[in-house]
């Protein structure tokens, strides 16, 4: 496995792990933008994530998906995709060569997700983690905990006459909230794509989901009276949401917090660890200072959110 | 305490200042008086003096936390801001404390300058264990006293009003000068009656900036005209035989400038003086760092005391012979002030006479060869009003300095604008080297401060600590009020106020300006 331009590479399996750039054969962990591009010649995806990586590639594309834990033969590694738990179809991909195993593990979680199948550990020899969220002051509280705020924030809005702008990523975020939302609070309308509907007249108060990039536009403003909330992990920390101008912020995240990075290399029992998004340089610092052999792996895209 | 960290995190939840005052008054009127005059005295900036050192207090989060003490480095960079690093980084709360806020002041926060460094680590780990999270942050904001909520003095004073049905300038008034936070203040503040505060300076009148062409203001008899100091706003008051002087910042500043105390004792009874303290020799101001020479300093020795002689630049008279003649007209205030008996530490503003706005253009040049700011305009007939108000008075500053200089270094800012580069260090042409000329932080729009960010983190060229040092692309226009030689600064130049202009993105590193350029403003 090896660091190219164009991305993660699999030389025996003459494969890449969601690459940057177009390429013969790409296998994808899930169809974030930061991970699945479109123009490569083939795609192999989860069973379940394959109808939100067609929606990124495009009709034409050559996608073949996989159910989670059956092995392909891809040259002459072994290659089977296992539950990631971070978005529906997300997936960890292993790699078995000569003896040795790879997990390179993409985005995952390890809280309940009521839209994914939960996150797998899988035993390998070397494990490559994202650390979005690696600083120890990332902690999430259980979902169910957030709902509650968010379903209490939601109440007081309709009860004060006021629209609920709350902001998801779209892929995956979203349909995970709406999944757990209480509906007798009040009408639901989801955005999802551009360009976003427009507000009708007469309309009662509503929650509406819509992505982050919506966020003090002229589409937002029209819903005024309206309060304004994002659902992100970095909602931990009070500057980022007050640097968004936004009322309030709920934490609810689709990566691992701090101790599920741990746990979740512990249950490896990887004896190398790659780091790879986010804060690379302190889990890396951390692992190292606890026994283990652990790199940063720098990697093209960083999604902020 | 359950009830304040509500409180912190509802003000911290909006930007609505009419929101921010419901959830203070909502706060108010349920709390204990006790608690009522503690969240005031937070709220207003006050602060109990320093417990403990910061350093300190990460040490013992640290070992709490059980984790490196690297690892509170990166986490503070990453958050910004030190009392939520530490409520972010302790241990999952197990508990919520229902003990009320000055309990948690008096009996666990206060004892603490008393003890020893032990016992104090053993009391913090403790308290910091009987909170939940949001009880833990508030708290140690109340621990370190770096207390910002983004509620201004103003609106604090707004809640207390609705809250006891008063007028807010009395509330204003009353929360001006030294008191202490106790159920009696609160009862006091509110009360219908108050009783007399024999050193209590009246409520700051402040001007804002002239926005339009000066001859909107309409006819220029209607306006009294003076000449805009560089100093520290002050009140100088007599009574009861005694003399206060108080800054701004509502400070007692008697004993820094016993000149001025002097003047003071001089004034007859029930007098209220509303001026500039200024560093004044031979009829001129001195440069604002020769005061600031003085300010530093604990004890003031015979050398300062000749070298930077101060004065107090009368312009307002707020009380006379006892009675509060705020709302009499300017003129009237204006003809008393002139008939205070004076000495060499009280001098009184002159009125600038112009017979037209073109005339007074002109005078306004002389600005910087007077070492003043630009003028101050104030209506003849105008009421000495409360806090920063449109209309009466305004500011006319002179046009700041401007030079074009070049990003050279950056580093994350603090609060809303951690983990962002928005603190940035701007170099000018020194043969073929760019020297460090100025800091600045401010001035760029949200939407700038992000394509910056993005710009230092993708051109850094080397890493000191959180300081990136950056490619020498971008180049920026720079103001500053004043300009001055200093041996302690690289280029050899101090300015005051830098800020960031704009953006001159139609300008290459090489157009940025020179030393010698800028020495030539000196």
């Amino acid at each position: 496995m090896e660091l190219r331009p164009n991305g993660l590479y699999c030389a025996p399996g003459d494969f890449y792990i969601d690459p940057w750039e177009p390429v013969e054969r790409a296998v994808i962990t899930h169809a974030h933008p930061d991970r699945a591009h479109p123009g490569s010649r083939a795609y192999l995806t989860a069973r379940a994530g394959e109808s939100l990586l067609r929606a990124v590639v495009g009709p034409e594309a050559l996608v073949e998906a996989a159910e989670y834990g059956h092995s392909l033969k891809l040259g002459g590694a072994a290659v089977s995709l296992h539950p990631a738990g971070h978005i529906p179809g997300s997936a960890q991909v292993r790699v078995e060569y000569d003896g040795e195993v790879w997990v390179v593990s993409g985005d995952y979680k390890l809280e309940p997700d009521p839209t994914c199948a939960p996150f797998e550990p899988v035993r390998c020899h070397t494990f490559l983690t994202e650390a979005t969220y690696g600083l120890p002051i990332f902690r999430w509280p259980p979902p169910a905990e957030t709902m509650a705020s968010t379903h209490a924030w939601w109440r007081a809005n309709q009860e004060a006459g006021k629209n609920s702008l709350l902001y998801a990523n779209p892929v995956g975020k979203m349909q995970r909230i709406v999944a757990m939302l209480d509906r007798s609070i009040g009408p639901v309308e989801q955005v999802t794509g551009l360009p976003a509907p427009e507000r009708q007249a007469g309309d009662l108060p509503r929650l509406v989901l819509a992505p982050p990039s919506l966020h003090n536009t002229p589409w937002s403003r029209q819903f005024a009276p309206a309060s304004t909330a994002l659902a992100a992990g970095w909602m931990r920390i009070r500057g980022t949401r007050r640097r968004r101008a936004l009322d309030r912020g709920f934490v609810l995240s689709d990566h691992a917090d701090w101790p599920s990075l741990l746990r979740a290399i512990d249950a490896t029992g990887a004896e190398t660890v790659g780091v790879t998004h986010g804060f690379r340089g302190p889990l890396v610092r951390w692992l190292e200072e606890h026994g283990r052999r652990a790199v940063a792996v720098d990697a093209r895209f960083e999604s902020d959110l | 305490m359950k009830a304040f960290a509500e409180l912190y995190a509802a003000l911290d939840e909006t930007t609505k200042t009419n929101e921010k005052v419901a959830a203070l008054q909502r706060y108010l009127s349920a709390a204990a008086p006790e608690d009522a005059a503690w969240a005031v005295n937070f709220l207003v900036g006050r602060r109990p003096k320093r417990l403990l050192e910061s350093r300190k207090l990460a040490e013992w989060a640290i070992a709490e936390a059980g984790v490196p003490d690297w690892i509170f480095g990166e986490c503070f960079q990453a958050v910004g801001d030190f009392a939520e690093t530490i409520a972010l980084l302790l241990p999952p709360a197990a508990a919520s404390t229902n003990l009320p806020l000055h309990y948690w002041i008096e009996q666990r926060l206060l004892p603490l300058r008393e003890a020893d460094d032990e016992t104090r680590r053993a009391w913090l780990v403790s308290a910091w264990r009987e909170m939940d999270e949001g009880q833990r942050f508030a708290w140690n904001k109340l621990l370190t006293g770096e207390f910002r909520v983004g509620v201004s003095q103003n609106l604090v004073v707004r809640a207390i009003a609705e809250t006891g049905g008063l007028a807010p300038e009395v509330v204003a008034h009353r929360l001006m000068g030294d008191w202490l936070p106790t159920a009696e203040f609160w009862r006091q503040l509110l009360a219908t009656e108050a009783a007399a505060d024999i050193s209590k300076p009246y409520p700051f009148f402040l001007a804002y900036p002239l926005e339009g062409p000066v001859e909107e203001l309409g006819e220029i008899g209607a306006w009294q005209v003076e000449w805009k100091w560089d100093g520290i706003r002050a009140q100088l008051i007599r009574r009861a035989g005694h003399t206060f002087l108080w800054s701004r910042g509502e400070e007692l500043i008697t004993d820094r400038f016993p000149e001025i105390e002097a003047a003071g004792a001089a004034l007859p009874e029930g007098t209220a003086i509303d001026g500039e303290v200024l560093p004044w020799q031979g009829g001129a101001p001195l440069p604002f760092a020769q005061m600031q020479r003085r300010i530093g300093r604990k004890a003031l020795g015979k050398r300062i005391l000749s070298e930077v002689p101060v004065v107090l630049m009368a312009y307002d008279l707020l009380e006379w012979e006892g009675r509060d003649i705020r709302e009499r007209p300017l003129e009237w205030r204006r003809a008393q002030l002139e008939s205070v008996p004076r000495d060499a530490a009280l001098v009184l503003s002159p009125a600038v006479e112009a017979g037209s706005w073109e005339e007074l253009r002109r005078l306004r040049e002389e600005s910087r060869a007077r070492k003043v700011e630009g003028f101050m305009l104030k209506r003849r007939g105008s009421p000495y009003r409360v806090g920063r108000r449109r209309g009466d008075w305004w500011k006319w500053k002179i046009q700041p300095y401007s030079v074009d200089a070049v990003l050279i270094y950056a580093q994350p800012g603090n609060g809303r604008r951690a983990s962002l580069f928005t603190d940035y260090t701007f170099g000018v042409w020194d043969g073929g080297k760019l020297v460090p000329f100025a800091k600045a932080y401010s001035g760029l729009s949200d939407e700038e401060i992000r394509e910056v960010d993005a710009f230092v983190r993708r051109n850094t060229l080397e890493r000191h600590g959180p300081v990136r040092m950056v490619k020498p692309e971008l180049v920026f226009e720079l103001a500053f009020e004043g300009i001055q030689r200093s041996p302690r600064h690289r280029s050899g130049i101090a300015v005051r106020f830098p800020r960031m202009a704009r953006w001159r993105r139609d300008k290459k590193p090489e157009e940025a300006d020179s030393i010698d350029t800028i020495r030539g403003l000196l």
